[in-house]
């Protein structure tokens, strides 16, 4: 029910609101997504003024550089630390969300990781897993575990699961958090009615807990899935992807091509395998929850 | 009375498992905090877990605020943070009443602009976007940073979205019936309404802007530009064997939110919560 003035206000509205947003997304987010896929299409080293078209070179050099795709191999470790968490963090959630004395105490500090500023975390875990005076190895003797003394960063076998360890330090608390939001949501009386028919604990957690959180699951799902693809930080900081490439990841790979070798059109089309990649997880996730939807 | 015994011991279980994730919780910062208390020569002397001869030997952190430049490092921060969540609330404000309350040609393309550029990861793009922050003469600015923050984390879009979805459409059409203007409609009834979403956006954004290292490492490399992050990159980098200095560096860094954190973590919890489940 617009009138004539309304019609005008919100051509000018559209506008005023929308054109700072709109710029900046276009500047920061979609050219520099589109110049990705321009650059990947040619040999640019970075600096020279000649980014000479090589068409589909770098992705073939992707596909059949062994050295470059096996590097998924270490995201792999975040992947499978990212699903460890997220079981983790649903247990604790749900013995959190129950009656259990001193639960707030316990969410606070579980969750209390993920405030802490990364850079204070990476260098907090390189004197926990330092070889020779780190707090790990201190306290594994300290047990009487002295056996499994080793150097975390230094050993290529441990080296990833030192990191994903870390990482999973980090986030399974906001795991937490997400799922205690989300069985909170979960009205009392189904819980209740569920009781008086006489269903025990886990027919509850399997037939009313499950399914409510089957969404948020598949949500967080995916998150674990485009951070494991993207792990970046951690062994940029920690280790520069030593020793001798055993914790390098994609990311960190990409950066290295581009900045360290001078190589942006490479880097480029790595970039763009790993959006693509992204995409694929995305649009897989999405016809299951739509599958799952209709089934029921 | 069968049920109550039968569920003791999963309850002495829950409660195990529970106090080892508060250990392994706890552990890295509680080692950290007895190595910033300790002298060089203490440190070289003592176990990793021995409590330091004093806890008011602050000559640590003394050391670490006056060569790692912390004040200034807090100085930086805070400028980046505060003009980082004025921008965002206002873009994300105005944009979400723009695209959530009326329909028009480009919507759609602008919504899925948006979804993609979440999806892009903005680590690969960096080539792209640092020419054009040289360009524009932001290169060593504490502007670089925010408009970065505003143009690639796009979050803030999506969570006033969805508050403003929850927001009756009745309310704006009896303000027309009183002849205010679409303007005025956003200031006076929707930008109020948002002030909740708003509290979630600035703890979600405080987060995400106060532990990024890689954007102010890369577009604002100069010495008296340091931020929290890159401070003590630099100052670790240099002091990498003395681990009661570093320490003492981490426990500077990490105190500010940790008290903040205690104070609010009730609020903290609902927004992380309202932010990310839609």
């Amino acid at each position: 029910m617009y009138s004539s003035l309304y019609k005008k206000q919100k051509t000018v509205i559209l506008f005023a609101f929308l054109l700072l947003p709109v710029t900046l997304l276009i500047l920061f987010s979609l050219y520099p997504g589109a110049n990705l896929l321009y650059l990947s299409l040619t040999s640019w080293d970075g600096y020279s003024s000649d980014k000479g078209w090589v068409g589909f070179d770098n992705y073939r050099e992707i596909f059949h550089n062994s050295e470059i795709f096996s590097v998924f191999g270490h995201n792999l470790y975040y992947f499978f630390g990212g699903i460890l968490q997220n079981v983790v963090a649903l247990y604790f959630a749900v013995i959190l969300s129950r009656k259990l004395r001193g639960r707030n105490g316990f969410r606070v500090l579980i969750f209390l990781p993920y405030i802490m500023n990364s850079v204070a975390i990476a260098y907090m875990f390189s004197y926990v897993y330092d070889a020779q005076h780190g707090s790990l190895n201190a306290l594994l003797t300290n047990l009487g575990l002295g056996d499994l003394i080793t150097s975390w960063l230094g050993n290529k076998h441990m080296v990833n699961i030192s990191l994903a360890l870390i990482s999973m330090w980090k986030y399974l608390g906001f795991n937490m958090v997400i799922y205690i939001g989300a069985l909170q949501s979960i009205p009392e009386d189904l819980y209740e009615a569920a009781r008086i028919d006489g269903a025990n604990g886990w027919q509850s957690f399997r037939f009313i807990t499950w399914p409510s959180l089957l969404k948020i699951i598949e949500l967080s799902m995916l998150l674990t899935v485009t951070g494991a693809l993207e792990v970046f930080d951690l062994p940029f900081i920690m280790t520069k992807g030593g020793p001798a490439g055993a914790s390098e990841t994609f990311v960190t790979k990409t950066v290295d091509t581009a900045f360290h070798y001078s190589n942006y059109g490479l880097a480029s089309a790595m970039g763009v395998v790993l959006l693509a990649i992204v995409i694929v997880v995305i649009t897989v996730q999405r016809k299951l929850i739509l599958r799952e939807e209709k089934g029921r | 009375m069968q049920l109550l015994k039968r569920k003791r011991p999963l309850q002495a279980v829950h409660y195990l498992l529970l106090s080892l994730a508060v250990f392994a919780v706890l552990f890295p910062p509680a080692v950290v905090v007895l190595n910033a208390f300790k002298g060089t020569e203490e440190y070289n002397a003592s176990g990793v877990f021995d409590l330091p001869n004093s806890f008011f030997n602050m000559d640590n952190f003394r050391t670490v605020m006056r060569i790692g430049h912390m004040g200034r490092a807090f100085y930086n921060t805070g400028i980046i943070l505060v003009l980082s969540l004025i921008g965002n609330i206002l873009i994300g404000t105005t944009a979400a009443y723009a695209l959530g309350r009326f329909d028009f040609k480009l919507k759609r393309v602008i919504l899925a602009g948006y979804v993609l550029a979440t999806l892009i990861p903005s680590v690969t793009t960096q080539v792209a976007t640092f020419s054009i922050i040289k360009n524009l003469g932001l290169f060593n600015t504490h502007l670089a940073p925010v408009l970065l923050y505003l143009g690639t984390d796009v979050v803030q879009i999506y969570i006033f979205l969805q508050f403003i979805r929850g927001i009756p459409f009745d309310l704006d059409e009896s303000a027309m019936m009183e002849g205010a203007s679409l303007f005025r409609i956003f200031r006076s009834v929707i930008f109020p309404l948002l002030i909740p979403a708003t509290a979630t956006v600035t703890i979600i954004k405080t987060i995400s802007i106060y532990n990024d290292m890689y954007i102010p490492y890369l577009y604002m490399p100069a010495q008296k530009l340091g931020v929290v992050s890159t401070s003590l990159m630099k100052f670790a980098g240099v002091n990498s064997a003395q681990w009661n200095l570093i320490s003492a560096a981490v426990v500077i860094i990490l105190i500010p939110t940790v008290i903040i954190y205690l104070f609010l973590q009730r609020y903290i919890f609902s927004g992380i919560v309202s932010g990310s489940v839609k």
